[in-house]
């Protein structure tokens, strides 16, 4: 009878507890790789140990609340020092600590080993983007968010993956080590994806080292965790990791269209404005809005500027070299020439500013090289 | 002379504004910190329901993301060193002369200027919301370069103001110590005084250790921000991460600062409603200067994640597992305080109680982020979010509102409304449960600190804990009416000098409400 009330309850538990895993997260994934797997461990074994310690010191405490107290006629007994059992609660806790540490140790220290990588990444933050380069490849992008600034504004209903999904994941390989080299552009971010159990600070000056090897084809998702301004909620991160030979035929992929993107060609007007509206949206509507409006007066509006409708070459110049001592980054190194030959074509043209000019990708290049 | 000197004696306090501008009577200075941050405590609490209610659902809603970091980062600011800190240096300039038999702070006009440095301080604080490019956006623990080339103009007047709090704050310390080394009652020696007394002077010498760190990391900032130093900026050969370990050298320390008056406070309590004596008094004053002593060398496990080296990180993993060791004995030794008294739960002890099983529960959380490859995981996430609310808020808080319950009656001489009190105490019990419980979960599963909008499987947990959030913050209107009506309202019975059944103390020996001079003939100890 017993029994099977027992097997009833512990039923009713999994199911609740199957069912509440699905739908609301409740602890660390396991993971993708060994180390995660061993993190996963180390927590749950950590948090075990701790809800022990935490039932035995509640259960002498609600015991006496409830048996010890006055009103159920409790005498107070006058005790007030015991050298053993100081003692004893010194030694027996120092004990679990030596335990837990051993584990820790031992974990921490693989997690430190990035020696033979066959793939190096370098991971550098933005605000408020990430870029990775493949070292020993032609391979070099920036990764956006690519949920749209409506679903943000609760104007469209939200994606599945709202917040969590970018224009260009970092393609991986499976079972193969990868190492990562962190570092940032201008202040410290965070590059953390759970399912890889790697976080590690990119900071500007500095380069990190971590370094994982997944296990699972998949996609894992993760986020910027160090506050980096105003756009540190909205700069994930997505990994997506293939099998060897798919994640060989994406490098040789990858590394042609890059080639094909930096050379540069005549564009007409309207290829320049749609290539523009594109590129405005993904780099400069965070800060200058959709609608060009800004967010004054840290943020000036692009409408009816000084700078959207003056002369031509000072335009070019600020996008390609931001503006020291504000919030405006240097954008020659993030967009290609036709890039910005766009975005500074659609900043001339949009909300009603009507300069009628363009900025061409020759242009642009002749600007970058002459370094002005 | 003489007459001078006997009108001086018997004076009361003067009328109106004066008094309190002038002040040098400990009581009425301990009063003017406890409201200041009790102010501080509703502007710090607004801001967390504009965080709170932003983060209700997710999208963005109510305030742009820029206001938003506002926002958390003048919370944390306020409440760390508007709220916590001034409460704390209130009941010890109300207790401490009383507890050690003083008749006053042994340096009254010192007194005076540390707290009216505050408003200044927290007036310009508050201030830089209202100016152009808005508040301090980068965090309470403004890590450089946000804070110094990515900062807006306001930074500067953020300096200035924490410079104005470490002075404070190092005046006020220096009063504590200055005070019990020298003006304790005949034969009180140091293995006599009351634990308050001992772990506020504990306090001191770490706020007088770690306030001019503070002081010079943001004199560094300045200098960067204004004078073209690179302290912190690697184009110029500068460290931003000797920033963090500048910082977290004040920092780690400074969280001690926060609990350790609250051990004290809550051991008086305890052993009071248990009507027992406090079990290992010797104990627990070595294991807070154990405590102390071994948070100026784990500073850097708030850094588990900048790149140190492997030697680093397990140094700081071990010796922050071994503050357990000395946390542990305390908790223990309350437990075991309570064993076998004879207990009875007014509201002072429901909120002593309930300090020791929350404070534990972020101990125990605190064990899991001090294990470093773990840490990895909860690093910068909601899990240190629910940690160090559970230690800061049922921790600190808690013992602050039950030190105010508990000596309230010998303050103004009324007993409170014990109907009040519980109410209080149950709805925040629940409430800051319901606030920061869910935060473990959230964190775990993913969810980044200091965003100001979330994904999707996060949102069913978030709405909850705003929920918690309004409950909790609301709750505290109790408190203050319960307060007010005790107070100025001139309600609640009178209460006896004891006030509570055989407390022990001097400062029970003495009538209630205390008289405005006390101890003017120091009191024997035995």
């Amino acid at each position: 009878m017993n029994r099977l009330g027992f097997s009833a309850v512990s039923a009713i538990l999994f199911f609740f507890a199957q069912t509440s895993f699905a739908d609301w997260a409740l602890n660390l994934p396991e993971g993708v790789t060994k180390i995660s797997q061993n993190v996963h461990g180390l927590h749950m074994t950590i948090f075990y140990i701790c809800v022990v310690i935490a039932l035995v010191v509640f259960g002498v405490m609600l015991y006496s609340i409830i048996y010890h107290r006055k009103s159920r006629g409790a005498k107070a007994a006058n005790f007030h020092e015991s050298t053993t059992v100081e003692i004893l609660w010194t030694i027996i806790p120092l004990l679990i600590l030596v335990g837990m540490a051993i584990p820790a140790t031992q974990t921490l220290i693989e997690m430190y080993d990035a020696d033979d990588a066959e793939v190096d990444v370098q991971i550098t933050g933005y605000q408020w983007k990430w870029r990775y380069t493949y070292l020993n490849e032609e391979v070099d992008f920036f990764s956006n968010l690519s949920t749209p600034q409506e679903q943000i504004d609760n104007a469209e209903a939200k994606g599945e993956n709202y917040l969590l999904e970018v224009d260009n994941p970092l393609v991986l390989p499976v079972d193969t080590k990868v190492r990562f080299l962190l570092t940032a552009k201008d202040v410290i971010h965070s590059w953390w994806v759970p399912e890889l159990a790697v976080k590690k600070d990119t900071i500007p000056g500095f380069i990190n080292e971590a370094w994982t090897i997944i296990d699972k084809p998949g996609i894992y998702r993760g986020q910027c965790t160090e506050l980096c301004g105003k756009g540190h909620g909205f700069m994930p991160i997505v990994v997506k990791a293939v099998p060897k030979d798919e994640y060989q035929a994406w490098i040789t992929e990858q590394a042609a269209l890059q080639a094909a993107a930096r050379e540069v060609k005549d564009m007409s007007f309207d290829e320049l404005m749609t290539q523009g509206e594109k590129v405005y949206k993904t780099n400069c509507a965070a800060c200058h809005k959709v609608d060009g409006s800004g967010m004054p007066p840290i943020f000036p509006a692009l409408k009816d500027s000084v700078i959207a409708l003056g002369d031509i070459a000072k335009h070019i110049d600020i996008v390609l070299n931001g503006k020291q001592g504000t919030a405006m980054s240097a954008f020659a190194e993030q967009l290609s020439v036709s890039d910005v030959a766009a975005v500074v074509t659609y900043e001339r043209n949009a909300w009603g500013n009507d300069k009628g000019d363009m900025a061409t990708p020759k242009q642009v290049k002749q600007q970058k090289e002459s370094g002005k | 002379m003489s007459t001078a000197h006997d009108t001086h004696e018997h004076h009361g306090p003067d009328k109106g504004f004066k008094r309190w501008l002038y002040t040098t009577n400990h009581k009425d200075i301990g009063t003017m910190y406890l409201l200041l941050a009790l102010g501080s405590l509703l502007i710090g609490g607004i801001m967390a329901f504009v965080i709170r209610a932003e983060l209700f659902q997710p999208g963005l809603q109510l305030v742009d993301p820029n206001f938003f970091n506002q926002m958390t980062t003048m919370h944390g600011l306020i409440m760390v060193f508007g709220a916590i800190m001034p409460a704390f240096v209130g009941l010890a300039n109300w207790l401490v002369p009383m507890m050690i038999g003083a008749p006053d702070m042994a340096l009254p006009r010192i007194n005076n200027w540390s707290f009216w440095l505050l408003p200044f301080a927290f007036g310009m604080l508050i201030s830089t919301l209202f100016m152009e490019g808005g508040a301090p956006n980068f965090g309470w623990t403004f890590y450089a370069p946000l804070s110094t080339d990515y900062a807006p103009p306001s930074v500067t007047f953020f300096i200035f103001s924490v410079h104005l709090m470490g002075i404070s704050s190092i005046m006020g310390a220096v009063n504590v110590i200055v005070t019990i080394f020298n003006m304790r009652a005949p034969g009180m020696t140091f293995m006599k005084m009351p634990l308050f007394v001992w772990t506020w002077l504990i306090t001191a010498f770490l706020l007088i250790a770690v306030m001019p760190v503070l002081a010079g990391v943001v004199t560094m900032m300045l200098m960067d921000i204004h004078f073209g130093t690179s302290f912190f900026n690697a184009a110029g050969g500068g460290d931003p991460v000797m920033f963090q370990h500048v910082f977290w050298f004040f920092g780690h320390p400074e969280v001690y600062i926060m609990i350790l008056p609250a051990f004290g406070i809550v051991s008086h309590i305890i052993s009071t409603f248990s009507r027992k004596p406090l079990f290992g008094y010797t104990s627990m004053v070595w294991a807070t200067a154990s405590i102390a002593l071994l948070s100026f060398v784990v500073w850097a496990h708030h850094m588990f994640t900048v790149g140190l080296p492997l030697v680093g990180e397990l140094f700081f993993m071990y010796s922050t597992m071994l503050i357990a060791v000395p946390t542990g004995v305390k908790v223990f030794n309350w437990v075991t305080t309570m064993f076998k008294g004879s207990m009875t739960f007014e509201t002072p002890m429901l909120f002593a109680i309930a300090f020791v099983v929350l404070f534990t529960i972020g101990g125990l959380s605190g064990l899991m982020l001090a294990i470093a490859p773990a840490d990895f995981q909860y690093h910068d996430t909601y899990f240190v979010v629910a940690h160090f609310h559970y230690v800061l808020v049922p921790g600190a808080l808690f013992s602050i509102l039950a030190a105010v319950y508990y000596w309230l009656p010998k303050w103004c001489g009324r007993m409170y409304s014990e109907t009040l009190g519980k109410w209080h105490f149950w709805l925040s019990f629940i409430g800051v449960n319901i606030t920061f419980f869910p935060m473990h979960f959230i964190g775990l599963a993913g969810m980044p600190r200091r965003i100001p909008d979330y994904a999707l499987q996060f949102a069913d947990f978030n709405a909850i804990v705003s929920v918690g959030a309004f409950i909790f913050g609301m709750s505290q209107l109790i408190f203050i009416y319960n307060v007010w009506r005790t107070t100025l309202g001139g309600k609640g019975e009178q209460a006896t000098d004891q006030v509570w059944e055989k407390p022990e103390g001097l400062e029970w020996q003495i009538p209630s409400p205390a008289p405005y001079h006390t101890f003017q003939e120091p009191p024997v100890v035995k």
